[in-house]
């Protein structure tokens, strides 16, 4: 493409300079954009991955089960799991499996929500929570009980396991 | 020594540090201005955070004085003060040492030529405020501040690495291209000034009286100019900043430097900032003058030196200003492109203009005031 | 098969296309043979009576037309013999390949019968696939996901049955799970031969039970864990432990007995989970002992010897190499070698005993002895020993060497591999006159006794190979890395002998059977690497005359009697 020859003003390059400064000049004023951050906290959009947590559905009755697919799934390997059986005595006995240890490293998760994805007793959420820190390693690797109690209850919609503990007393003429 | 030459002595000594020491505080400032300047054009807010625990909490002026970021300067010396000296393996050492005193020193001794305000006593003698009226003037601030390159080369060659080195090479060439426009460009001005019957000679306090009711910066728009652009060059001001240009060369001379030896590049190169602008407001601005074509109202007494230096220092301030302003509005320049700027273009340029202004000088054959 | 004949060959039509099978084989495994198609089943298992009850092996099957009168072919119009279909699907698992058969195993008919069966399979299945330790490796997921309909359309109640009934001391039932294949019935009775297995009730409330006042407890009861295609009987060892799909698989032998079972071993982590049978037609089928599938305790076992030790004082197993080897140096020694280790290590201590005229004793290990997957020799490299050269006679058919040779006085240092020679009867005070030098992985009387103890490793930290009661060399693999410090049992002997001032020491298993292959002549030929996985049939006649304890087990029959002798 042919260009249009610059005029003499162009080619000293000073108009452009002085415009230039016009326009920082000019942006000095604006609003500024900085958000200061710690006072000031930045909205959480609705499905945020945030730092993942284990739930209890609103019995109590902590909803993993410890099939480990969170374990196989996890990118960064930051979930480990021994997985452990409920003993008979105890009120949630005919779910069987819970997890003996479950420990996030922190420090390894990426933050991908694979492991609320795969999860098929909607046991894991991320949470909104962003900030995660910690004055040691060992102290971010997070175990079974703090997940709990970052995690909380949550609402259940099936109840799974209380409904299949009904049939058993009740719809059943075979026991 | 008789009592009186030793008090003399102490009173010189004395104003010598106040002036070192407000030199020193702004170039302080001028960091400060220049990353809130700079955070300020890019949307941002700049420091605002550094506080210190009692002064930050008084009700508004502490506040205030934390979200201007004034705390941050001391936060800023602190760090560089207690940050661990590390000296690479690589330097050699003497010269890797001597390299940030050689940056910072030239400003120091340039300054104490420069007038910067103005005493009149009650017989209503006039007497500008300088630290050494000397009537060569000029010449100690172009001897002087030429050695600054030294410390850039020194500190370049003595990391005994790639980019300092390159740094190094750049700074010395582009310091030699431009002081050669820089000179030429200050000719007119003396010219000018030591028209005949003037005393001027190549004083500095003779260019300020000269400019008591007319400045060169509009008498000779075009020299101020030229002045202007190598300033720039010569303090190695974006858009001329070839020796450190992190794009390139990571962080060009000091990059070997840590600690409060990168601390002392760096208020160098502040220091020279100052003394640029001021030096600029001496030779066009009219210095420490109030306005053209109006008479200095400076009462008789300190009051009218403080306010004297104060106008000054607000002048020069204005020039600090417009330094960062010019750093974040335009972009580096490729060395090449500052070479040939240099050589091809602001060089033929300062002589046209020097030749045009001698010509002019000529004809209308100005008298001294 | 190699003993298919070309001529004996006959087609069958399976989709459409022509294979050459051998007649009278079963349907669903020649389809998988020569077709590679998979005929999804439950209830059919390739070494178990044939049950058809879970119907999920039909197929359309039809034959060539014949004129029922008089048996002339009956021709389409382009002169090709008509096929008669069946109007209704039959089972694969229970037909056998015939002249001309043709089936369809994808048709629309096909496919609805799997997603009907899959459907009522599914009816009272529960969702508990999170916590089922069959999960990853269960036929029911898999061919729900292939042929299952995707939703479920019944809305009722499940039935609700026992969760965790103990069948036995290794073995616990989720009744839920079960589909009623009876696999586990037909193992019981036809395999174990210790019918205790049944269904109870009808309908939907069927369970598997045992007969009153029994319980599943035979050797062979965790077969029925195997061969289960749900989660219904589990591991009560490995119940709840970890997933499959964490597991690595390697290929193992078992060194219970001289069988030579071919095993899988599951590990994770440099942890081993379980052990499981691998197919083996020639030695073990589908099988294995229950007592074969615990040996992996011995890898974190109390007695484990982690440590280097010279006289009681923890050294690093190179500085106690240097002692062993000064020990070594000049005095006539003797090498109580083990039937436990591998052909590879016995060529090592062969080489060691010839270069140093040192003797090589053994001692033997009989046990009790089930004519199925255990023989009486409690080792499972005898044969490797024999054919290695390392001993003439057979270690259980000797008394005492090593005492006799103790007596003899011309010892002063015995090397012992693996092996507790006071547990075997050697006279305390003559091993008291000896230095022992002991290379074993596991702490013993002997152990304790020994100036120099150097830690091995167990089966499952190396690989090599062992020569089973036929004569089948067969090769192991390493399965979890071994402990820091402990080295194979092969370098051990190799940097004794480098130690010792042999040149060819080396411990890599390329370079033993390099060795091997020119020395014996029943391995000539072989090589470590060209080892299959089940195994090499060698030639012992060579040992026909020896004297073997093995009755009879599964793939192997007594030899005739001989003459005893000692």
């Amino acid at each position: 493409m042919e260009r249009k020859p610059l005029t003499l003003a162009e080619k000293t390059y000073m108009p452009q300079i002085v415009s230039g400064l016009g326009i920082t000049f000019k942006n000095m004023f604006r609003k500024k954009v900085t958000m200061e951050y710690p006072e000031v906290k930045p909205p959480i959009p609705e499905g945020y991955r945030g730092q993942p947590a284990l739930v209890k559905d609103p019995d109590g009755r902590e909803k993993c089960v410890s099939c480990q697919l969170c374990e196989f799934v996890c990118p960064p390997k930051a979930i480990s799991i021994i997985p452990g059986s409920i003993p008979e005595d105890s009120e949630h006995a005919n779910v069987e499996k819970a997890p003996e240890e479950f420990d996030i490293d922190m420090l390894r998760c990426i933050y991908c929500g694979l492991c609320e994805e795969v999860c098929p007793e909607e046991a894991i959420f991320l949470q909104d929570n962003y900030s995660i820190n910690g004055l040691s390693r060992e102290e971010l690797v997070f175990n079974k009980e703090k997940l709990y109690d970052i995690g909380g209850v949550r609402e259940d919609e099936h109840f799974k396991w209380k409904k299949k503990k009904e049939a058993e007393v009740s719809g059943n003429p075979h026991h | 020594m008789t009592q009186s030459d030793w008090i003399d002595l102490l009173v010189k000594a004395g104003l010598g540090l106040t002036v070192i020491f407000s030199l020193m505080t702004m170039a302080g400032m001028s960091v400060l201005a220049e990353r809130k300047v700079c955070g300020f054009i890019q949307g941002r807010l700049g420091p605002n955070r550094t506080t210190l625990p009692l002064i930050g909490s008084i009700p508004i002026i502490g506040r205030a004085i934390t979200r201007l970021g004034l705390f941050q300067l001391l936060a800023d010396g602190i760090k560089f003060l207690f940050k661990e000296e590390t000296v690479p393996g690589h330097v050699k050492k003497f010269y890797y040492n001597l390299a940030p005193i050689v940056v910072i020193l030239p400003s120091l001794i340039a300054v104490a030529v420069l007038p910067f305000g103005t005493y009149t006593n009650a017989e209503g003698v006039t007497a500008p405020l300088i630290l050494a009226n000397v009537d060569i003037g000029i010449l100690v601030i172009l001897a002087s501040s030429s050695l600054g390159v030294y410390g850039t080369v020194l500190a370049g060659w003595a990391a005994n690495s790639k980019y300092p080195f390159l740094g190094g090479i750049r700074a010395s060439a582009q310091m030699i291209s431009y002081e050669l426009a820089l000179g030429l460009a200050i000719v007119p001005v003396f010219l000018w000034a030591n028209a005949p019957g003037s005393d001027v000679a190549l004083g500095l306090t003779g260019i300020v009286s000269f400019q008591e009711s007319h400045w060169f910066v509009y008498l000779m728009p075009f020299t101020a100019l030229l002045f202007l652009i190598t300033l720039f060059a010569e303090t190695n001001r974006a858009p001329f900043d070839m020796a450190e240009s992190e794009t390139d060369l990571v962080g060009g001379f000091h990059t070997e430097y840590g600690a409060f030896k990168f601390g002392m590049f760096f208020i160098g190169e502040y220091a020279h900032i100052v003394f640029g602008s001021a030096l600029f407001v001496v030779l066009f601005l009219g210095g420490f003058n109030f306005l053209p074509m109006l008479a200095d109202p400076w009462p008789a007494g300190i009051l009218g030196a403080v306010l004297s230096t104060l106008w000054f220092i607000i002048k020069t301030a204005a020039l600090i200003f417009l330094f960062i302003w010019v750093r974040w509005t335009l972009p580096r320049f490729r060395f090449d492109q500052v070479m040939h700027l240099g050589w091809k273009i602001l060089l033929p340029l300062a002589i046209v203009n020097l030749v045009v202004v001698m010509i002019f000088l000529a004809i209308i054959t100005p008298t001294a005031s | 098969m190699s003993e298919d004949k070309k001529d004996q060959l006959i087609t069958i039509n399976v989709d459409g296309k022509d294979y050459e099978v051998p007649p009278g084989m079963n349907l669903i495994q020649a389809v998988e043979k020569y077709a590679q198609k998979e005929i999804p089943h439950y209830c059919y298992h390739e070494k178990l009576s044939v049950a058809g009850n879970c119907r999920m092996c039909l197929v359309e099957m039809g034959t060539p037309m014949r004129d029922r009168a008089t048996g002339e072919p009956i021709l389409d119009d382009n002169g090709v013999q008509k096929i008669g279909w069946m109007p209704k699907p039959a089972i694969a698992c229970n037909s056998n390949t015939s002249p001309g058969l043709h089936i369809k195993t994808d048709s629309p008919l096909v496919k609805d019968c799997r997603n009907g069966i899959m459907e009522f399979l599914l009816v009272n299945h529960p969702l508990d696939c999170p916590i089922c330790d069959q999960a990853g490796e269960c036929r029911l997921q898999e061919f729900a996901t292939e042929y299952g309909r995707g939703y479920s359309r019944f809305i009722e109640d499940k039935n609700v049955k026992p969760k965790r009934t103990r069948l036995g001391p290794r073995v616990t039932l989720d009744d839920e799970r079960c589909i009623l294949c009876s696999r586990c019935i037909r193992f019981s009775q036809e395999i174990a031969k210790d019918d205790v297995l049944g269904f109870v009730d009808r309908g939907s409330y069927s369970t598997l039970s045992c007969y009153p006042g029994k319980e599943l407890a035979n050797n062979y009861s965790l077969n029925t864990v195997d061969i289960c295609p749900v989660g219904a009987l589990t591991d009560t060892d490995f119940r709840f432990k970890m997933r499959v799909w964490f597991l690595k698989q390697a290929k193992s032998i078992c060194t219970e007995s001289s069988v030579g079972v071919n095993t899988v071993v599951w590990a994770r982590e440099g942890k081993i989970y379980r052990i499981t049978p691998r197919q083996n037609d020639g030695v073990n089928d589908t099988w294995m002992s229950d007592s074969g599938r615990r040996l992996y305790n011995l890898v974190e076992s109390e007695m484990r010897l982690l440590a280097a030790k010279f006289k009681k004082d923890v050294v690093t197993t190179e500085k106690a190499i240097e002692k062993a080897v000064d020990i070594l140096k000049g005095a006539k020694f003797g090498i109580v070698g083990n039937t436990q280790s591998s052909v590879e290590e016995m060529a090592g201590i062969q080489s060691l005993a010839k270069s140093h005229g040192a003797p090589v004793m053994f001692v033997g290990h009989i046990q009790e002895g089930d004519d199925l997957l255990i023989s009486k020799d409690a080792t499972p490299n005898t044969r490797g020993a024999l054919l290695t050269g390392l001993t003439k006679a057979l270690p259980y058919r000797q008394r005492d060497v090593v005492g006799r040779n103790l007596k003899k006085g011309e010892m002063k240092t015995l090397v012992v591999f693996n092996e507790d020679l006071i547990e075997a009867g050697v006279d305390k005070s003559l091993l008291e006159q000896v230095d022992i030098i002991y290379v074993g992985s596991q702490q013993n009387a002997t152990s304790e006794m020994a100036k120099v103890v150097i830690p091995s490793q167990v089966v499952f930290e190396k690989a090599g190979s062992f020569v089973n009661q036929n004569f089948r060399l067969q090769k192991f693999e390493a399965c979890i890395p071994a402990p820091q410090g402990v080295k194979s049992d092969a370098a051990i002997i190799t940097s004794l002998r480098a130690g010792l001032g042999d040149e060819d020491a080396s411990s890599s298993l390329a370079k033993i059977w390099e060795s091997l292959s020119s020395d014996v002549k029943e391995f000539e030929d072989l090589s470590y690497s060209r080892i299959p996985d089940e195994g090499v049939q060698l030639d012992g006649s060579r040992f026909d005359q020896l004297n073997y304890i093995e009755t009879g087990s599964l793939h192997y029959e007594a030899q005739p009697e001989l003459a005893e002798t000692a």
